[in-house]
This record gives C-alpha cells, structure tokens and sequence, in this order.
C-alpha cells in the first residue's frame, strides 16, 4: 500500500504538449506510470508520442480513459483555471508541478475548493511518487518532476517542501537500502493545497507506512500544527529537518514561503515545536535517514 | 517587490484612502515650492521624508553626520535646507545594514495634530489561506513588539476572498479601534480603501503605520494614513505593467540584479564560504550545514533545477564579485539534471574565471561516475564531496586553513 496514487493509479497531464509537461511525461512513461491521458485545449483528437492519447478538456479525458488523477504543467497564468478545471470534472487528485502563480489566485483557488472531494497537491511542488517492485523502483506512480531511480519501494513515508532536499532524503533512504511508502512534495509557495499536518495523517493511517521523514523550512507555521498533532496523536516515528536556520529574516529564500516575517516562521521555533512532540531532528540534512532509522 | 511610500501612497490615494496633503520630489528647490505651498494653505508644519526602502528613517544617519532622514520644519526656506542635506545623500538606518541607501526623492506633506496613533494591515493569513485585516490602538509603534507583549491589542478580521472585505467587517474593526461616530463612516471607507488597494495590487502587504486620528483646522476630527508602506507578489507582477514600472533598481543589491538576468536566485549574507546548489530547499540546507561545521556562509544561491553551462558560469562570476569569499562549495543533487553536464559546466566555468579560490565539489544523482571523472581529468584543483556533510567539512577546513 502507500498514500494518494499507487502504482495502478490512471494519470493524465494538463499541459501534455510544452516542453516542461512532455519531457517529464516520457519520464513517467518510462518509470512505468499509467499516464492515460493528456488535455491540452485545441489539440483534442491528437497522440502524444504516438500512444496517448489528448482531449480538449480533463472532463472528456476522464470519461474516456478512467483517470482519476492529474498533473500540471501549464504556465503560471492558466494554472488557477487548470486546477478549478480538475476539481469540477470530479478528479481525486490534482498535482500541481507550475511555480510563479500568483498567491491572490491561490487564495481563490482555495476558497473555490472548499467542500469539494478532489485533493490539490502544490504548487511550485516536485509531485509524488509511489515507488515500483521494478529495477529502479520501476513501475510506481510517478505525478511531477522527481527522478523516479532514486526511490525504492518501502515502509517509509517522505513529505517535504523542498524538492531537491527531498531527492536527499530518499537517496538516503535508498543507499541504506530502506525503501518509501509513498514520497509527497507539498510545495513552496505560502498557499498550498495539502500541508504537512494532511500528508502525516494519511502516513499514519497508512498500514504499510511505518516510520516518516518530515522535511520543513522557514515560514508560516506549518510545520508547527505538524508536530502538535504528532505529539498527541501519530503512532509511528518521525525523524525530521527544518531548512533555513541562517536564513536572513525578511528575505524570500527562492520559494515563495520560504521567508521570516514579523518574526515568525523561524527554524529555531519550528526545531523547537519538533523536538517537544517527539520528533528526531537530523543534526544536518546528511542526516536525515540515519537519524530516523535509529528511531525504528 | 518594495515599493517606495510615495508610490504606496499614490496607489492608496486612487482608491479613497485619504492622507495628508503632500507631493514627492527629487530636488530642495521643488521642496521648497511644495512647501510655500502647503504653508499657504494653512499648513503650520511641514514633515521631509527620505523616500528609501527601509524602515527606522527617522532615527536614521546621513553618512555626511547629518541626523534623521524624517525632518519637521515650520519655514519653507528650513524645508529647502533640510532637502538639500537628505536629497543624494546616503541614510543609514537600522534596516539598511552599514551600507545605507542613497535618498534620491523626498515626501514634502503637511503634518497634521495629531490626536491618536492607530495601526492596521492587509496580509495574507497562511494558517487560513485568507487575506486578514489585523489593526490595534498602539499605532506608531514596532507592530512585532504589540504582537509580542500584548497579543489583546491586535484585532484580526480574516476575509472571505469570494466577496471581499464587506462594509460589516470594517465597521467592526472601526468599533474595535473606538472610531465611532462621524470617525466610523470615515474609517470604513478607510480600511476598504487599503483592502482594495491590497487585493488589486496583488500586494503581500499594506501597512498603514501610523493610522492617524487628527484634529483638522475646522476642529473637526479626521483619519489620515500619516504612513504607508507596501511591498509586492513578484508572481503577480506580469498582470500589472504599471507595477512593475515602479521598480527601484538602486534599492537593490547590483549582484542580485545580475543574478536575476540570469533566472539564479542569489542573495548575498555576510559569511565567507560561497555556495552553489541546485534547489531552494537543498541551498538553505547548504547554507546551514556550512554554519552547522563552523562555518560562514556567503550567500544563498539557486540554479534552479536544469542550470544550463551558461548559468554556471553566471554563477561563478556572480559569486565570485563578493570580496569576502574565500572557498566555494558546489552542491549538485542531479536527479534529472546530467552530472556529467554539470560537472563540465563547472570545469569551463572555472578556465574562464580563472579561480584561485579552492572549490569543494559534491555531485550526486544521474551519471555521477562521469561528472566526477571529468572534475577529476580537468587538471584543476577541485576537492570532491563524498556526501553534503562531507563536502561542508572540507570547504570549512580548507578555508580555515588559508
């Protein structure tokens, strides 16, 4: 098992025909995933690479391919409307992969989204991926950017901010030989659609997940409402990193959340908020898989 | 994006909120106009404020010794001298940092009697994902310390982004700050003035700091934004043209302008070990493990996820135009992006620069063996990384070693 997609999940893209949305759609074709479908308005009727097939609209791509989960390339300007698109036709999922869209779109984006079944994973995120039994974790769901080789399918539940700092902690994970459950890159923008407290109750809810590496950094207080509710409630280990204690406060550190205002959203309370639920902090981020197996 | 209090201003005044008397300009000869003017009206004092990006002006020093950026003069020949003393001068405030900002345009407006100083904002509440209206009775003062000491004193009205701040939700916050009266009609036309701006603008913040109950020269009572300060969703910037207009180049560090030529993401700290990282979270993680190992580091930098040669080598110059690095610390987590291409990225970029510096290098992910034979087979004195612990131990020793 593992959380959100797995390996037989049917994925379309929204953006299937850019340069972004089609390099890493062959990537995830390649690793395996189902990708069924792609939407790109005006090209209905098309083939991408000659095998998947494109509709006008994530409704008519649902109906006739079964898929209940999307990915978004489009560019920031569109994305609003792409993921609103994705709710309304009914998807389980919508991962959003595009950085750079306006938060006031976000904060509607949201509100439009309130009571609807459909989760919204991102923006500005790396994706999911729910590793294979292949070679190379062939096989697995792989929604977004993330290089899928570095995984391994396992026990553990990875959910982060950062992208890269993710592929860290995987790799880390890998190298020792211990494999994910499922990997979650929520995203680094100020308004995002799962935060972390989401991601750890589906990993503690999740059978076949047994332990989690939580990945934070500064800004908002995210982090924070994570480790309350692990204090008092999550039944399984948690070993954790807070990026950006030498952040300069007031200064956005490339992601758009990723920023120390009014004194708040510091690492040093986010470390302190961890080490009083019970949560192992990683020393460093070469860490992060060690510190979480010596909890295990 | 900052923008400075004059634009803020502008923007605010285009949308009902109602300030003091004032004009901007960038010469003590306007100063004094502006001021005659004013005088003539019926003005008895006339405030001089440095237009800079930065707070604590008042309390600021000119590095020619002359005290305050904020000055209040009765005489509009005093406001021409105060003007010449600011206007192409450098102030140094608590928020510049010892290098200061070059005042380049002045407010001239009329200060008002001022009777009460309240506060109020527009943000982005991220707990909620709504815009909140936060406002207190201790206007004037260091809003981070209100909050701190005295949480009571801050009233948040969160809004509902489908309909916008309604007239409701004003008149409560009005009641809250004790604006009743012929204050309240004024005060709601105020805050949705300054949410409005907020939500059109596509800002992060509005600030109005100090909120102003002043007693006009008919005796009668006013609100008046007295400051203003507003800063800007750099994603949203491609929808307004007339925003972006606005932007200040000398406001911002020369390097970090030429970095974001290059979509790199640099900003320049203190430290003395550069840095180099593909990934935001993966950069601040680098920064720190620097620090963890005692060392400093000297800047955040992100070459985002497919640095192309041409952005390495951006990077390198970029990074090497900081006088105070000694030792750079290359931090590659390839996943997509080819090591090999990389590490031969690396290699030229370090012929053309000619670097003398030493330079730890850690490469992980696709094709690693191949990038790191090419760092190895380049000839160059490049030190590899096994891990990330690794590599900020070495560059940390290597530079201490120096």
């Amino acid at each position: 098992m593992s959380i959100l997609v797995q390996p037989n999940t049917k994925v379309l893209v929204q953006g299937i025909t850019g340069s972004f949305g089609a390099r890493h759609t062959q990537l995830s074709l390649a690793y395996g995933t189902q990708v069924v479908a792609g939407v790109t308005p005006g090209k209905g009727g098309q083939l991408f690479e000659n095998k998947v097939p494109i509709f006008d609209t994530v409704a008519e791509a649902m109906r006739q391919t079964g898929a209940t989960a999307s990915a978004i390339f489009v560019p920031p300007a569109f994305t609003a409307d792409a993921i609103l698109e994705g709710v309304d036709a009914g998807l389980d999922l919508v991962v959003c992969i595009t950085e750079g869209i306006p938060v006031n779109d976000m904060v509607k984006v949201k509100r439009a989204m309130e009571g609807k079944q459909t989760r919204l994973i991102g923006p500005n995120c790396p994706g999911i991926v729910t590793p294979g039994r292949g070679k190379d974790s062939h096989g697995g769901c792989r929604i977004g950017i993330a290089p899928g080789y570095i995984h391994k399918a396992g026990h553990i539940g990875v959910v982060s901010r950062s992208g890269t700092l993710t592929y860290e902690a995987v790799w880390q994970l890998t190298c020792r030989g211990v494999g994910q459950s499922t990997c979650v890159g929520i995203g680094g923008d100020p308004v995002n659609g799962t935060s972390h407290l989401d991601v750890i109750k589906l990993f503690d809810a999740d059978p076949d997940t047994h332990g989690m590496i939580m990945i934070g950094e500064i800004g908002g207080s995210a982090e924070e409402e994570a480790a309350a509710w692990i204090k008092s409630h999550c039944r399984k280990p948690v070993a954790g990193f807070i990026a950006g204690a030498t952040a300069p406060p007031g200064r956005r550190m490339g992601h758009a959340g990723a920023i120390v205002s009014g004194g708040k959203g510091t690492a040093a309370a986010k470390i302190a908020a961890f080490r009083e639920a019970g949560i192992g902090v990683a020393p460093t981020p070469s860490e992060m898989a060690e510190t979480l197996l010596k909890m295990m | 994006m900052n923008i400075h209090e004059y634009q803020a201003r502008q923007l605010l005044a285009q949308r009902g909120v109602a300030t003091p008397p004032w004009e901007v300009c960038d010469t003590p000869e306007a100063a004094r106009t502006i001021a005659a003017r004013l005088l003539a009206d019926g003005a008895n004092l006339i405030a001089v404020k440095s237009q800079i990006h930065a707070g604590g002006r008042g309390k600021g020093t000119f590095k020619s010794g002359f005290q305050g950026g904020v000055k209040l003069c009765k005489t509009a020949d005093d406001v021409y001298d105060k003007a010449k003393a600011m206007l192409g001068n450098v102030l140094v405030t608590r928020q510049t940092g010892p290098e200061g900002r070059l005042v380049g345009k002045l407010i001239i407006t009329l200060a008002p009697d001022i009777r009460k100083e309240l506060y109020m904002a527009v943000l982005l509440d991220r707990a909620s994902s709504r815009p909140v209206v936060m406002a207190s009775t201790e206007g004037g003062m260091d809003i981070e310390e209100v909050a701190a000491k005295t949480p009571e004193k801050i009233i948040k009205e969160t809004i509902d982004p489908s309909v916008g701040m309604m007239p409701y939700q004003a008149r409560k916050v009005a009641a809250a700050l004790g604006l009743r009266g012929e204050l309240m009609s004024q005060a709601t036309k105020f805050l949705l003035g300054v949410y409005t701006t907020w939500w059109e603008c596509d800002a992060s913040l509005v600030e109005i700091n100090p909120l102003c109950v002043v007693r006009t020269r008919e005796g009668k009572e006013a609100l008046l934004a007295v400051d203003a300060k507003m800063s800007l969703d750099d994603n949203a910037l491609y929808r307004h043209p007339d925003l972006q207009a606005m932007r200040d180049l000398a406001e911002e560090a020369p390097l970090e302008i030429e970095a974001s030529k290059f979509n790199l993401n640099y900003i320049k700290l203190d430290g003395n070990i550069a840095c180099l990282v593909n990934g935001a979270g993966l950069a601040m993680a680098t920064m720190d493990i620097i620090q963890h190992f005692g060392g400093r580091p000297a800047n955040f930098l992100d070459v985002g996820g497919g640095a192309s040669h041409d952005q390495v080598a951006a990077a390198f110059r970029i990074i090497l135009q900081d006088p105070n690095v000694t030792g750079i610390l290359v931090n590659i987590f390839g996943g997509i992006m080819d090591c090999n291409v990389i590490a031969t990225g690396i290699v030229a970029a370090v012929k053309e620069t000619g670097l003398k510096l030493p330079l730890v290098v850690r490469l992980e992910g696709n094709n690693v063996q191949t990038g790191n034979q090419t760092l190895a087979a380049s000839g160059l004195t490049i030190i590899r990384g096994d891990s990330m612990a690794d590599a900020a131990q070495q560059v940390v020793k290597t530079v201490a070693a120096i």
